[in-house]
């Protein structure tokens, strides 16, 4: 039950190919991980939206195989 | 026909100003992440009523599609869907939070 960082990377970017994509694998268990992600379809976006898109992009992953997942989301300045 | 638990949530997070949607019970968390929650609101002195997921499978799956959130916890303020553990940390470090209790007439205690 767990998840390779790069194949969180491909499919945030599969779905914002603009994004610039950090991860760092928390726990070292491939399950905690913290990404931060900048992408220009994030702005005008609520926090809450961004992380929605997000989750959108691992495509339900998140919650299952993915147990945690700290993000930090912002619109390029 | 609309998933029959969002009636049950939609009644609780009007009924209550603050509702936490989480994994245990505020005195015994049963996550880390649900346990900062808890930390967060009660070190701000804000009351809050919480439901615990682990011990209700409807509402475990129900409240991730009411709100297309998928993970728990969740904190709602006066019905509306705030965010999950690193959107209330974030907010609370930035004074965002507590602003917005008071913003949407929670008192707020602690700082």
């Amino acid at each position: 039950m767990a998840m390779p960082a790069n194949e969180i990377e491909a499919l945030i970017k599969a779905a914002l190919p603009d994004a610039q994509v950090t991860i760092e694998d928390l726990a070292g268990d491939g399950d905690h991980y913290a990404a931060t992600v900048v992408s220009a379809m994030f702005r005008g976006k609520s926090r809450v939206q961004q992380h929605q898109i997000v989750y959108a992009a691992l495509r339900g992953r998140m919650g299952g195989e993915l147990h945690a997942l700290a993000l930090q989301t912002s619109a390029p300045e | 026909m609309a998933n029959p638990v969002f009636e049950r949530i939609q009644a609780d997070i009007t009924a209550n100003p603050v509702m936490l949607y989480m994994k245990g019970t505020a005195m015994f968390p049963q996550c880390g992440f649900s346990a900062r929650v808890v930390q967060i609101l009660s070190h701000m002195g804000v009351p809050f009523k919480t439901a615990n997921v682990l011990e209700d499978a409807e509402l475990r799956d129900g409240i991730k599609e009411f709100s297309s959130w998928p993970t728990v916890p969740q904190l709602y303020v006066k019905g509306e869907f705030v965010g999950g553990c690193d959107i209330v940390t974030e907010m609370f470090q930035s004074g965002e939070l507590k602003a917005t209790l008071e913003e949407k007439g929670v008192p707020v205690a602690g700082e």
